[in-house]
């Protein structure tokens, strides 16, 4: 591969670009007018404008990118995460382009795009999912009739939803019949489906997922688990790697289920498989990632694998480059979300970023979308940066948190940084026994 | 006249209140979107809405009049 396209913005299209420079591969990106000042445009080999700010006007616009490609005559393009990455409609038009596109094929995102299809596939796999109902729901007297038979809470979701988006949860009838409508008219306006389905809630669970690979002659492996359950409305902010207040055997029954679930739908290249896992450790398939996820940085410090290099292994059509057996993970990760957002009610903070100083401290890995002087614009969402810890074991990952995030300046936008200082004191999360409730908890007192 | 302003910059993404309609206050009358976060903006006045000067899809920036209530 000589010259890849990168269908993304901010930190993750410079993450894949340095890869790439690693590898002597060139890059192209493509960015909207919201973006012509990001670093990631200036890194580039080349960097083309493909329309306004909202992302229907740029980075949504297949046609545009996939003219782009042809024109830079790439071989192949890395989608990043969100946007089109798990966009079955937009891989079979790279496909049909000659061109390579770094991820699953398009069945794979099809059939894991729709959360009830994925659901069906796992239980035919045996792998254990939520109680919910068998397929998707039409009327509230149906959701009533499945929510009856399996127990309220339950959670009410968009089937083509993801990303915490698209989904409520409902205590009791009442709630669900006040929520059915909105959530199908919000899956019709955001997923283009009207297709809901009932799950139920379990709660004081943890959120913890397995990073897997495929490739192309039917090996799977297992790059250990993430836990994710530091949550704000269903969305990550802090992931770390090895799950504390783990048993080996639910571990290992994590890594079993997630290589079987890999399996069983043929998957090529990096997915994540996300499971809930409740107090007395059962665990239940969640859903399926399709491609690199946000948090891949801690898995990459643990095992000491550039998982961009392998995604690009494998969408050439080579095999995994490590038998399970070769994989070994060193230490304790953590990854931290810096959003720009009021670290009190969660509300996004845009505007430009007078200052960006994140101190002196040399063994923490950042990977920022922005530099000093940028504007966060409303167009997206408020990741900004993710600031990954990477030391011998947990305790001292907290102890270089705490000292990293006191010497970091930034101002001219609101940052989360104060909550992670103050979930860094939190005496739950710092002997790791927390769920996602903990946010929400915090908040509260 | 009492105005609504934008809070912040974003998209607007629902209008929930018509001219000529009475409101109360605390009412959600428009709903923003920004950073992939739905705001809904609620008047801190009751009246009737003389003026709204926002349509569906547009971009506000922080400051600007959405609404004007008499």
């Amino acid at each position: 591969m000589k010259r890849i396209l990168i269908a993304n913005r901010g930190e993750i299209a410079r993450r894949i670009i340095t890869t790439c420079k690693q590898l002597e591969i060139e890059t192209v990106a493509v960015y909207s007018e919201a973006d012509s000042e990001l670093p990631y445009v200036k890194e580039a080999d080349d960097a083309i404008c493909i329309g306004k700010g909202p992302v229907k006007d740029s980075y949504l616009n297949m046609e545009k990118i996939i003219e782009v490609a042809t024109n830079y005559n790439v071989e192949a393009i890395h989608p990043g995460y969100g946007l089109l990455s798990e966009n079955g409609d937009f891989v079979k038009r790279i496909e049909q382009a000659g061109i390579t596109f770094i991820g699953p094929n398009a069945d794979i995102l099809t059939l894991m795009g729709d959360k009830i299809s994925a659901r069906r596939a796992m239980v035919e796999a045996g792998v254990p999912v939520v109680p919910g109902s068998d397929g998707g729901v039409t009327s509230v007297s149906e959701a009533i009739q499945v929510a009856k038979e399996i127990g309220y809470p339950v959670m009410l979701k968009a089937s083509g939803g993801g990303g915490g988006i698209g989904m409520v949860l409902c205590k009791n009838e009442q709630e669900l019949s006040t929520s059915f409508s909105k959530i199908q008219s919000r899956a019709k306006a955001y997923f283009n489906s009207e297709s809901v389905f009932l799950e139920k809630f379990i709660p004081n669970a943890r959120h913890i997922e397995v990073q897997i690979f495929g490739d192309q002659n039917g090996n799977v492996i297992h790059l250990y688990e993430r836990n994710c359950s530091v949550q704000r409305r269903n969305q990550k902010v802090i992931e770390e790697t090895h799950s504390p207040n783990l048993s080996e055997q639910t571990r290992e029954k994590l890594y079993e289920a997630a290589k079987r679930a890999a399996k069983a739908v043929s998957y090529t290249n990096a997915g994540t498989v996300e499971f809930i896992v409740d107090e007395a450790e059962n665990i239940y398939f969640l859903e399926m990632n399709t491609r690199l996820q946000v948090e891949h940085p801690v898995t990459e410090r643990i095992c000491g694998i550039d998982l961009v290099e392998w995604q690009i292994k494998i969408a050439k059509g080579l095999e995994i480059p490590l038998q399970q057996e070769s994989i070994k993970s060193f230490g304790h990760a953590i990854e931290f979300r810096v959003y720009a957002e009021n670290p009190n009610n969660f509300y996004p903070s845009p505007g430009k970023i007078s200052t960006l100083n994140w101190g002196n401290q040399t063994n923490i890995r950042i990977d920022s979308g922005y530099e000093q002087g940028n504007t966060v614009t409303p167009f997206y969402d408020p990741l900004i940066a993710k600031v990954i810890v990477h030391e011998e074991n947990r305790e001292q990952c907290l102890q270089v948190a705490r000292s990293f995030f006191k010497e970091t300046k930034i101002s001219g936008i609101q940052t989360n940084i104060p909550l992670f200082l103050h979930i860094l004191e939190n005496s739950d999360f710092k002997r790791g026994s927390y769920s996602t409730n903990l946010l929400k908890q915090m908040v509260t007192n | 006249m009492k105005k609504i302003y934008a809070e912040m910059a974003g998209t607007v993404f629902q209008l929930l209140v018509n001219e000529g309609e009475q409101i109360e206050e605390g009412q959600v009358t428009v709903v923003l979107e920004s950073m992939k976060m739905e705001i809904p903006v609620e008047s801190k006045f009751a009246g009737e809405i003389k003026k709204i000067h926002v349509s569906e899809g547009d971009f506000v920036n922080e400051g600007d009049i959405l609404i004007t209530i008499g």
